[in-house]
């Protein structure tokens, strides 16, 4: 069509969030091809566009890209976000991973058990606060910069900033210890494509409670 | 010490048996200093080597590296194990991401209740068998070539090698239809360094038991 990427998921965050925000910043437009019952993922399934069965599938540049991972260093590497070398993209790596682990918490809180669900969000809060967020604080404290790694805009400025308006949704009050998140936050956010990405009627996806996630469960076999 | 990597992690597989695997197919040797107690974990906490208070921690060029996938992506592309451009790189870790979601099934299962183990060792082999052994099957079987990516072995051979021994160890006959991954096993199996990991009394560790289990569990409190 239009050579545009096609993005291919269900309309909730989830694990192809990431990718939006990653696109978004790097100024990429993108279409969604939304996953709105069975019957449209079993269409992708049988049609042998999803490798592993499974989405995320972005299509882009000829390919069917699948794990969010993969597609993000892809889409990273492209548009320069990726550091300069070898060891600034190995501290974009450790970072970038540091935060998936968050992430997968808030995800725990949607696809664990009802009964779970106050433990792991009491687990998210103590984690950003007392492991994750010291950690990055500490990384800008110490080279003083604008940015995570090299002085630049990285895949790791803007996979932060997601993770913050995530673990707000929890807590709004985590953050206030952290200065320097916080400006970075504010920096990331007012960069002309980001900015355009959080007003409302853009592309990023609410924040998925689990009530919303029964919901959608409804037209699923899962 | 006279400059090889350096180790930290528990005496076990785990979240560093990938790693140690890509250093000795890579000919690189390493030492490993193992976290044997609660007390050792504290100890490398304080002194702030581990940015995120977990392990793995890898010692190397002088860094501490810490995020299994970071540091697998730091030590692929040092020893050309990540394949030549931005095409194979995403090819690489496509597959690489597939192979996690079932090692991490698999390594699941010693610490899954007793209650739903049945059912646990029953997706296990619906998804070794039906998702992601046809789907490296079918990746060689598309190209012909003897390695996954660019006819050359990387980080997704040596990877796929591991996982293919853990579904042996686990139930050796669902590798049965799958000749061209037989084929792949035996093939990165008599390479030099990684005939001589296979070997008994390398630093590759056995699978995990009920007692090491428990000094995992001691040590990091879960």
């Amino acid at each position: 069509m239009s050579g545009k990427p096609v993005l291919h998921y269900f309309n909730i965050q989830g694990r192809m969030e990431s990718i939006r925000w990653l696109l978004a910043a790097a100024g990429v437009e993108f279409e969604e091809k939304l996953i709105m019952c069975q019957e449209d993922l079993d269409k992708l399934k049988n049609d042998g566009l999803l490798m592993f069965h499974q989405v995320p599938m972005v299509e882009m540049d000829g390919m069917k890209m699948v794990q969010s991972r993969a597609i993000l260093n892809y889409i990273a590497t492209k548009y320069n976000l990726y550091g300069k070398d070898m060891k600034e993209r190995l501290l974009i790596d450790m970072y970038t991973e540091g935060m998936a682990d968050l992430f997968e918490l808030s995800f725990k809180v949607i696809l664990g058990p009802p009964e779970q669900r106050d433990a792991t969000k009491s687990l998210i809060k103590d984690r950003a606060k007392n492991r994750f967020f010291p950690a990055f604080e500490k990384v800008l404290k110490s080279h003083g910069q604008g940015y995570l790694v090299g002085n630049k805009l990285s895949k790791a400025d803007i996979l932060l900033t997601e993770l913050m308006y995530c673990v707000e949704e929890f807590d709004a009050s985590l953050l206030t210890n952290f200065p320097l998140l916080q400006a970075l936050k504010t920096r990331v956010s007012n960069l002309p494509n980001v900015k355009k990405f959080l007003q409302p009627g853009s592309q990023r996806k609410p924040f998925t409670t689990p009530e919303m996630f029964e919901e959608m469960k409804k037209s699923f076999k899962f | 010490m006279a400059g090889k990597p350096v180790l930290h992690y528990f005496d076990g597989r785990g979240r560093m048996e990938s790693t140690r695997w890509l250093l000795a197919a890579a000919g690189i040797e390493f030492e490993e200093k193992f976290v044997t107690c609660p007390e050792d974990l504290e100890k490398l906490r304080k002194d702030g080597v581990l940015m995120f208070q977990q392990v793995p921690m890898v010692e190397m060029d002088g860094m501490k590296l810490v995020q299994s996938r970071a540091i697998l992506n730091y030590i692929a592309n040092k020893y050309n194990l990540y394949g030549k451009d931005t095409k194979e790189r995403l090819l690489i870790d496509m597959y690489t991401e597939g192979m996690a979601d079932l090692n991490e099934l698999i390594s699941s299962l010693i610490i899954t209740p007793p209650d739903q183990k049945e059912s646990k060792m029953n997706l296990i082999r619906d998804r070794t068998k039906n998702r992601y052994l046809p789907a490296f099957e079918k990746v060689l079987k598309g190209h012909g070539q003897d390695y996954l990516v660019g006819n050359k072995l990387s980080k997704a051979d040596i990877l796929l090698t591991e996982l293919l021994y853990m579904v042996e160890e686990f139930d050796a006959s669902l590798l049965a239809n799958f000749t061209l991954l037989q084929a792949l096993k035996t093939r990165i199996s008599n390479l030099p360094n990684v005939k001589k990991f296979l070997q008994p009394g390398s630093q590759r560790k056995p699978p995990m038991t009920e007692e090491k289990l428990e000094e995992a569990r001691k040590v990091f409190k879960f």
